[in-house]
């Protein structure tokens, strides 16, 4: 630090050391922040899916006890929602999007540091829970009564910690609306705002919408347990299906809070490498709203087994059938706009593109659950399994390792290792279908979800997946090791860093790295 | 898009600074008014679930007695009601129906018994939960009288005989051939301890 | 390039195990396939219809998106020298590609809505000719006939679950169908309208049995229907399909479906016996009587968690070799067995009064236990 920057205040650069990460209100640190803590809960979570693949590599039970194997695919899936591929989004939003609007940072920075040092905390207790009298929550991440009510000491704390998440997702989502309504730069008008930032905007009043209600069912779960009331209790007139009505009403939209900025990452990503504009900007807006909407009236489909009168059963089937629409229009616009465009492959066009094909794949399944006689044979399979990782794993996932090779060199203003993301890629795209493809199969021949031993007729496809699995999850250290390595140094990244990204948002217009403060004088969109 | 910007218009954000947090204020006071009413929605569906399961009939829940009216009998129909009978968990009790079917006309009524008996050393206290097949229908099983509107205490190692007496709507669809009635009871023993 | 191989890879894949699962179909076994079963029962076959229409839309689809994105892929690529075009909206393209799928969705709708009709009319239309209650506990199932009074548990049988116990040593390929097996089947008549009543003891449970077309949730406090129509003699095996803890995977569901006579036949049996096992309750045994089917109840009942020589699971699941409740008082060690406690499960429903007498005496007197008192059945019906 020079005398010369402690005039402007403007100027000023970060605190040194550890309290700089504290204390810290600028978006970008905490952008960082965000990311590196759902990195790594991405190994943490992944490390758990490894402990389930091993599991299952052969029929017989060679590693864990059952109720320890229910512990971890509770978990798994809790960590990899709430905690990676969640915060990984308000990562890149919080870098991103006051860069893309001309704002000098969110809205409210010191509201964004409390959202972020909550996640550690309530990290932490979820994981003690793994220390407790009858361990870590084991009835699956949808915490279905009486089942998970049935659970030792760990209650009070998992729900607690659903409690201190959904906190930290609205304040979050308040900070993001917030930002894109009030701080946008002269001239950018809500249909100039890349499409990045409008699934966000969407994302933020989901997530408004339904957090507040699943805080409210598992609170319900609480004062069933603990305080002798009877939400969920048929003996005092209550009902345990009510509450698989309240956590699918949050739960569907929450599906689409992983994937609606997945969107907008493929959306910012096709175009740069495509050098051409985004085919249809004002349908990807509609179709995302009419996702975001239609995602509150679809809940049910993930009860068809569950008793429905006939009527709902049809209702939820058509309604569902609808959000096929809407997803077809945002593949369609993509497919347009590589259409005669200028294609060069990096690798986050590579993985836009494995976005594109293998979203597409857990859309298909998608459609095919929600006919509702039909998913009356795949409801709770590995066919499920198979369906939601695909729109997951090589869906938001792979979406967010676009958005960070697409934004690495303007974060780190280094280029990073192009042949090791590459082999990145290869080894993720390969290893993802190794290992969820034959999950398919055996969903359809009759294997249910989460259980921890199997029939021998499943046996191959399992010890595939489970290759599968083991490949994937190593391949990903290569991901880490190119981010530190961009970190630490490089070729220098030039501020356009893509041939002709100017074109397609403010962020370009930056350096790279961008200074400590950006935008803090306004630039006036014509 | 993005190509055309001029980057010197010198907005002083000094200036309005103060405009500016006055609106982001406004804003996240409308969003958390916004969070705090979905998180009531939480809580409101609870009841709110229940009338409607209660309109659809879903589940035949103890809604207490229906009014003794007279109806039309349909001698012409014919429907097959089954008893089913359940106790939850480990609950000391055998509970059973008089008869497994009953062939009835609608409009009629008719009482079957049940008999429980606590088969423990201990005073129990049970409540039973019925459940009325096909669900589209059980609006119009009506029961007059029932030992699911109330709790029920058992003695020790008593036996006790408990009426129920119904009708079934004429109302209810033609094609129907089946209907099912069904309780199961619950040890509430606890609960109604730490009540007292 | 790669990329195109790799996807035509997995689009053959797919297609090979439709392909496969056709001719695999129809024997009877169809767990053995790559797709959903045809099953036996008219239910599952318009499923499985209107799953293979489709999946072939999809199918369709896909090769038609997939088709336009490789051929862009190869084409349009700067390294060929494509000089991109700058076009960015076509309303009348984008208004194209949203009608032709609604109408696609349309279309599909119209079969589903007919299946999910006929799959839902379980009491109307046709008449149901018999009623069973299913009841999910964990981890078993128990079936109850509303109109033969025939009343049993269904369980893992033993020889799975042995194999299946965390460092068993026992080679899961060499069991017979493995996880899949059950102590009690459930028998049904085939070619009769048969309505099943679920509900649930503790938690939530499914049941399913894919070759019968539909899986539906066991809750507790509440029944809910289906039915089956079996059109072929055969077994027919299934699983519990949702979470209901620490066994979920092992509570298999096996039903045999049988003509009229050997069902009657069945029934004729199963009356008789328990008919007998009332009588049997009266009679006074011998020590050596109860010790010989103590033995076997032991082992189908009571080995997985104690283990076949009575040594328990340290920590887990205490032994019963010079237990403190097997070498003391007779009523405490009947009560635990009858009535369970914590982990333990109560027996009562499960075995009759003289498999209970036979099992405790067996438990009294094995194992070096030696303890040399009889426990006879009207002591159980005594404590009950």
């Amino acid at each position: 630090m020079t005398a010369a920057t402690h005039d402007d205040h403007h100027a000023h650069g970060p605190e040194k050391g550890f309290m700089r990460w504290v204390t810290t209100t600028n978006h970008k640190d905490i952008g960082t922040l965000y990311l590196v803590t759902a990195l790594i809960m991405f190994f943490v979570g992944g490390a758990m899916a490894l402990v389930l693949r091993a599991e299952l590599f052969e029929p017989g039970i060679q590693f864990v006890d059952p109720a320890f194997f229910n512990q971890m695919t509770t978990l798994h899936a809790l960590i990899m929602v709430f905690g990676a591929v969640m915060p990984a989004f308000v990562g890149l939003a919080n870098w991103m999007i006051p860069m893309m609007i001309g704002a000098p940072d969110m809205a409210l920075p010191r509201m964004n540091n409390w959202s972020f040092w909550i996640l550690p905390f309530a990290f932490v207790m979820l994981a003690s829970t793994l220390f407790m009298e009858g361990g870590a929550p084991a009835a699956g991440w949808t915490f279905y009564p009486p089942l998970v009510l049935q659970g030792g000491n760990h209650l009070p704390f998992a729900i607690f910690t659903v409690h201190l998440l959904g906190m930290s997702s609205i304040m979050g989502a308040i900070n993001i609306i917030v930002t894109v309504f009030n701080m946008r730069a002269p001239g950018m008008t809500m249909m100039k705002l890349p499409l990045f930032v409008w699934t966000w905007v969407i994302t933020a009043f989901l997530l408004i919408a339904v957090m507040p209600v699943f805080a409210g069912a598992v609170t319900m779960l609480l004062t069933d347990k603990f305080f002798g009331t009877s939400f969920f209790n048929a003996a005092g007139g209550g009902d345990p299906v009510l509450y698989q009505h309240l956590f699918w009403f949050f739960g569907h939209p929450e599906v689409y809070i992983m994937i609606l900025p997945s969107f907008g990452v493929i959306s910012a990503v096709i175009p740069t490498f495509a050098r051409k504009p985004l085919f249809g900007y004002s349908s990807m807006v509609y179709a995302t709203a009419a996702i975001g909407l239609l995602s509150f009236i679809v809940w049910a489909h993930h009860q068809y087994t569950v008793g429905m009168p006939l009527a709902g059963e049809l209702y939820f089937t058509y309604a569902t059938m609808l959000i096929a629409v809407p997803t077809g229009v945002k593949v369609f616009n993509w497919l347009a706009t590589m259409w005669r465009g200028a294609m060069t492959f990096e690798t986050p066009m590579l993985f836009a593109i494995a976005f594109v094909v293998l979203f597409t794949m857990g859309g298909f399944t998608g459609l095919m659950m929600s006919i509702s006689p039909a998913d009356l044979q795949y409801h709770d399979t590995y066919f499920i399994v198979a369906h939601f990782h695909y729109v997951l794993v090589p869906g938001a996932v792979f979406a967010l390792f676009a958005g960070t090779y697409y934004w690495l060199p303007k974060w780190t203003g280094h280029m990073y290792d192009e042949s090791l993301g590459k082999l990145h890629f290869w080894l993720s795209t390969i290893s993802v279908n190794v290992l969820f493809f034959p999950q398919h199969f055996v969903g359809l021949a009759g294997m249910p979800r989460r259980i921890p031993d199997y029939a021998v007729q499943f046996a191959e496809f399992n010890a595939m997946s489970s290759v599968g699995a083991f490949v994937f999850g190593f391949a990903q250290l290569i991901f880490a090791y190119v981010i530190y390595k961009a970190i630490k140094g490089g070729a220098k990244a030039s501020s356009e860093v893509w041939e002709g990204a100017q074109e397609h948002g403010l962020e370009w217009h930056l350096p790279s790295p961008p200074p400590y403060h950006t935008w803090t004088s306004a630039p006036e969109i014509k | 898009m993005f190509s055309r910007f001029s980057k010197s218009s010198h907005r002083n954000r000094q200036v309005d600074k103060h405009e500016l947090e006055k609106a982001n204020a406004r804003l996240v006071w409308r969003i958390v008014v916004i969070v705090a009413l979905m998180f009531g929605f939480g809580f409101a569906v609870a009841p709110y679930y229940d009338s409607i399961c209660a309109y659809w009939g879903i589940g035949g829940r103890p809604k207490g007695p229906s009014p003794n009216i007279g109806y039309s009998v349909d001698e012409s129909r014919e429907i097959t009601l089954e008893f089913v009978t359940a106790v939850n968990g480990a609950m000391p009790l055998a509970f059973r129906a008089e008869k497994a079917k009953l062939k009835i006309h609608p409009g009629q009524y008719y009482s079957v018994k049940f008999y429980a008996e606590n088969q423990s050393d201990k005073k129990l206290v049970g409540r039973a939960i019925p459940t009325i097949l096909p669900i589209s229908e059980s609006s119009h099983l009506k029961k007059v009288e029932c030992f699911c509107f109330s709790e029920q205490v058992f003695e020790p190692h008593q036996e006790r005989e408990m009426p129920v007496r119904f009708v079934v709507d004429p109302e209810v669809q033609a094609d129907v051939k089946d209907m099912t009635l069904s309780y199961t009871f619950f040890d509430i023993t606890e609960q109604t301890q730490t009540n007292q | 390039m790669k990329k195109t191989i790799q996807l035509l890879a997995s689009l053959g894949l797919m297609l090979w195990g439709v392909a496969h699962a056709e001719t695999g179909s129809g024997t009877g076994v169809g767990w053995g396939a790559l797709n959903l079963p045809v099953g036996v029962t008219e239910t599952s076959r318009e499923i499985h219809d209107l799953h293979m229409l489709i999946l072939w839309i999809c199918v369709g689809i896909g090769i038609l998106v997939y088709g336009i994105l490789i051929y862009s892929l190869i084409h349009h690529r700067k390294s060929k020298g494509a000089v991109p075009a700058q076009f960015h909206e076509n309303t009348k393209l984008e208004i194209v590609w949203t009608i032709i799928p609604f109408l696609i969705l349309l279309a599909m709708a119209v079969p589903a809505t007919n299946v999910m009709i006929k799959a839902y009319d379980t009491d109307k239309v046709e008449k149901a000719q018999m009623t069973i209650k299913v009841t999910g506990y964990q981890w078993k199932w128990r079936y109850t006939y509303l109109d033969e009074g025939i009343d049993f548990f269904s369980s893992l049988d033993a020889k799975s679950n042995a194999a299946r116990q965390l460092g068993s040593k026992i080679d899961p390929t060499t069991v017979e169908h493995y996880l899949l097996n059950v102590d009690h089947p459930l028998v049904v008549p085939v070619n009769k309208k048969i309505r099943i009543l679920l509900t649930a003891a503790d938690v939530l449970h499914a049941w399913w049995v894919p070759e019968f077309g539909w899986k539906k949730d066991a809750i507790p406090g509440f029944v809910t229907d289906g039915w089956i129509k079996v059109e072929k003699p055969g077994i027919y095996r299934g699983q519990c399909a949702e979470l209901c803890g620490r066994d979920h995977g092992f509570m298999p569901i096996v039903v045999i479906a049988k003509n009229d006579e050997d069902y009657k036949k069945w029934v004729a049996e199963q009356q008789a016996q328990q008919q007998a096992s009332k009588s049997d309750a009266s009679k006074t045994y011998t020590l050596d009587e109860l010790m010989v089917k103590g033995k076997e109840v032991y082992k189908s009942s009571c080995a997985a968690c104690h283990s076949p020589e009575g040594e328990g699971t340290p920590g887990v699941f205490p032994a019963i070799k010079g237990s403190s409740v097997a070498l003391g008082s007779k009523d405490d060690h009947v009560k635990l067995v009858v009535d369970g406690k914590n982990a333990m499960p109560a027996f009562k429903d499960q075995l009759s009064p003289v498999e209970l007498a036979a099992v405790i005496t067996y438990q009294r007197n094995g194992f070096g236990n030696n303890k040399g008192d009889v426990i006879q059945p009207s002591e159980i019906q005594a404590h009950q």
